[in-house]
């Protein structure tokens, strides 16, 4: 029912876009043809919870160093101060961790609802905030799925303080920091084609010690954060209730439509406008 | 008017009709009309004055000095309620000026300056308001002038919107501005420019009146299912109907006793039969919004969540202040009876505020362990916003005709 509602909309968007020609409304991309985006796989099953990738995260972007330790029952959270945590979960399979960080969207929330492009997709990958351009609406915030951005209250220049893949090493040739040094090899990073192939490849050697599944194939519409693990998701801390669909899609519908209203609208009003004019009503006329 | 009289003045805005100093007319015209030590001057002053030192703290402090504001709830009362509900309400001034000019139907002519005056403020102050929201408001020129359009952002199109929204009241109220200052010439071109106007302003506002809501639809996972749907925007354009013509009966109501002086005996009675249809107006938009939104919940299918605290509130919302006040503007429009319209009319305005916050702040992140409450500084703000509004509007309406007649000579010409 959901389909063809949307579909409808489609329909109507379609007038929208052929009427407004260069529109940069693009299609999602359809899937198994992701572009090459870097990405990176995270493997619960290898991770010991040593907080090694918080602790270089914290040096190489210069935020306090991490003074709480994984706890079961715990859910710490990414903040100002912080950009990636990892977490640990008592689960049927006992203690398991998960890592926690912006999930580099393949089309992600926060840079459809930036209206100045400060939240951006890099052709490579991450995705970045760009502190010239932002202006603070902090809609990126509203609109993420995972609730990522996070925002500086307490600053006359406040900045958005999100995970950001490590861009700046990316473009020097180098790794995420978490990657690299990462002792127990629980991070890989690489292009997300790969890494979509490695996951597959580790649940089908070793289907006791995997569940399966890849969180980040297909929800939001695909994302460059990757996750395997020996328990199903619900279990670890992950949201399961998210859309396997991009979530800019949800506001395309009305987008594609604003074209459309603006060519039609004001013809349609001209047009009664002409059509009464010569009907002047008055009191005691209820003829809205 | 005569062009070749008018064409003798080099500048016609610099004399006004007599001929006199535009200016010395201008400066006599700031000096305060009216009493100062009325309730409402008491009240406000104040306010407004602390509300100063507030906007200067969280400009100097950041954003978390004055609200409560958290990482999870990153929109609280400022945007809900200034900016989401603030501009509902303006949705008065479309409506009206889709009845006088679309519609050609004159009998509300008398209440279009009024509207629009109120619709033009509401934007100025209420999308204004999202100035103070901004975390780093020097980049709001960013997204206008053009080097960053993020045009896929339903954001970038309502702040579009209200720019272009403003300039086209500002071209819908100008005639009002330069009667008052005597521009003969700049007046006949300005009513020139009305209809233009109007059609352009009605257009933007169905889209960012739905497009306030679109705002939300990317927060599916953070709203309660009760409030979110797909059709957001189309409940909020339509809501916005009856909030705004709600909003013109209250705002009629109280200044027709406030500024009475200004009214003539004639638009004193035409008031009340505008009041009357006015309400049968509100009344069927509130019964096609009643409907959409039972249809809504049909196809959405949450009839579990109809009975949990959050599924009480809903029923209260749709019910009390939807059903209800529907039910009444009906049964007034019949009795014509003027009090319980304006009854009526405030029932429908609490619903409206009920309802854009319950999407935008209280179903918002609702199993949230430690939920947003605004701050006391949030309100007084919010409060300051409201009230230099409405000192602005008085000011307004004590010296251009805007509920008094146009002068004679504005007249001749129509
Ligand atoms: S997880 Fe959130 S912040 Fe990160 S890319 Fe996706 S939408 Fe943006
Ligand atoms: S807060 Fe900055 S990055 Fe986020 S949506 Fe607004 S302008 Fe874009």
């Amino acid at each position: 029912m959901g389909l063809d509602r949307r579909n409808f909309m489609k329909a109507l968007g379609l007038t929208g876009v052929t009427l407004a020609a260069g529109n940069s409304l693009k299609a999602a991309p359809v899937k198994g043809e992701e572009v090459e985006f870097f990405g990176v796989l995270y493997d619960s099953t290898r991770c010991v919870g040593c907080q090694t990738c918080e602790i270089t995260c914290a040096e190489t972007h210069g935020f306090p160093a991490p003074t709480d330790a994984p706890t079961a029952g715990v859910i710490r959270k990414t903040s100002e101060n912080c950009r990636t945590v990892v977490n640990l979960f008592n689960t049927s399979k006992g203690e398991v961790y998960t890592k926690n960080q912006c999930m580099h969207c393949n089309e992600p929330a926060c840079v459809a609802a930036c209206l100045t492009q400060a939240m951006y997709k890099t052709k490579e990958g991450p995705v970045i905030w760009r502190g010239n351009k932002c202006m603070g609406c902090r809609y990126c915030m509203v609109s993420c799925p995972f609730d990522v951005p996070k925002f500086e209250y307490f600053s006359s220049n406040p900045r958005i303080i999100k995970c950001d893949m490590c861009y700046d090493r990316i473009k020097e040739g180098k790794i995420p920091a978490c990657a690299e040094n990462c002792p127990a090899e629980a991070i890989t990073f690489g292009t997300r084609r790969d890494l979509i192939r490695e996951a597959r490849k580790r649940i089908h050697d070793q289907p006791d010690v995997y569940a399966d599944f890849i969180y980040g194939e297909d929800e939001v519409g695909g994302t460059g954060e990757l996750y395997v693990s020996p328990v199903p998701p619900i279990e670890s801390g992950f949201k399961t209730t998210l859309l396997n669909e991009s979530y800019p899609s949800l506001s395309k519908g009305f987008l594609y439509t604003v074209p459309s209203v603006f060519v039609l609208v004001p013809v349609f009003l001209l047009g009664i406008h002409e059509a009464t004019k010569n009907n002047h009503h008055n009191e005691g006329d209820d003829n809205e | 008017m005569k062009e070749t009289t008018m064409s003798n003045h080099a500048i016609p805005v610099a004399k006004d009709n007599d001929g006199k100093n535009i200016w010395k007319f201008l400066v006599s015209e700031f000096k305060p009309k009216g009493k100062i030590f009325t309730p409402f001057n008491i009240i406000s002053a104040p306010i407004i004055l602390l509300g100063i030192v507030l906007i200067v703290i969280r400009f100097w402090k950041g954003i978390g000095s004055v609200t409560n504001l958290t990482q999870e709830v990153p929109w609280g009362l400022w945007i809900g309620f200034d900016v989401v509900t603030g501009v509902a309400f303006a949705g008065g001034a479309y409506v009206i000026t889709f009845m006088v000019y679309i519609l050609n139907n004159r009998k509300y002519h008398s209440i279009v300056r009024v509207t629009v005056l109120n619709g033009f403020l509401a934007y100025v102050f209420y999308a204004g308001a999202l100035l103070l929201d901004l975390g780093r408001p020097w980049n709001v020129v960013n997204p206008i002038i053009g080097n960053s359009f993020g045009t896929n952002s339903v954001l970038f199109l309502v702040a579009w919107h209200f720019l272009l929204y403003m300039l086209a009241e500002l071209i819908e109220f100008s005639p009002a501005i330069a009667e008052w200052l005597g521009a003969k010439r700049a007046r006949k071109i300005l009513s020139g420019m009305t209809i233009a106007a109007v059609i352009f302003g009605i257009t933007l506002s169905t889209l960012h009146q739905s497009g306030l809501g679109a705002l939300f639809l990317m927060a599916r996972d953070k709203i309660h299912p009760l409030w979110y749907s797909e059709f957001i925007p189309v409940m909020f354009l339509v809501s916005s109907i009856f909030a705004g013509l709600s909003m013109v009966i209250f705002e009629g109501s109280i200044s027709s006793r406030v500024f009475s002086s200004q009214i003539s005996e004639k638009h004193h009675g035409e008031h009340n039969n505008i009041v009357i249809s006015l309400s049968r107006i509100c009344a069927g938009a509130m019964l096609a919004y009643f409907f959409l939104n039972v249809l809504v919940f049909i196809h959405d299918r949450h009839w579990d969540l109809l009975n949990t605290p959050m599924g009480y509130w809903y029923l209260l919302e749709m019910i009390g202040f939807v059903l209800v006040p529907m039910m009444l503007f009906f049964y007034s429009y019949r009795r014509k009876s003027l009090n319980l319209i304006k009854v009526a009319a405030i029932i429908t305005m609490l619903g409206v505020i009920l309802n854009r916050l319950n999407v935008t702040v209280i179903g918002f992140k609702w199993e949230e362990a430690v939920r947003y409450v605004p701050s006391w500084m949030e309100l007084v703000i919010t409060l300051t916003v409201i009230f230099t509004e409405i000192w602005i509007f008085r000011w307004v309406v004590r010296r251009m005709p805007v509920l008094r007649d146009s002068p004679l000579w504005a007249k001749d010409e129509k």
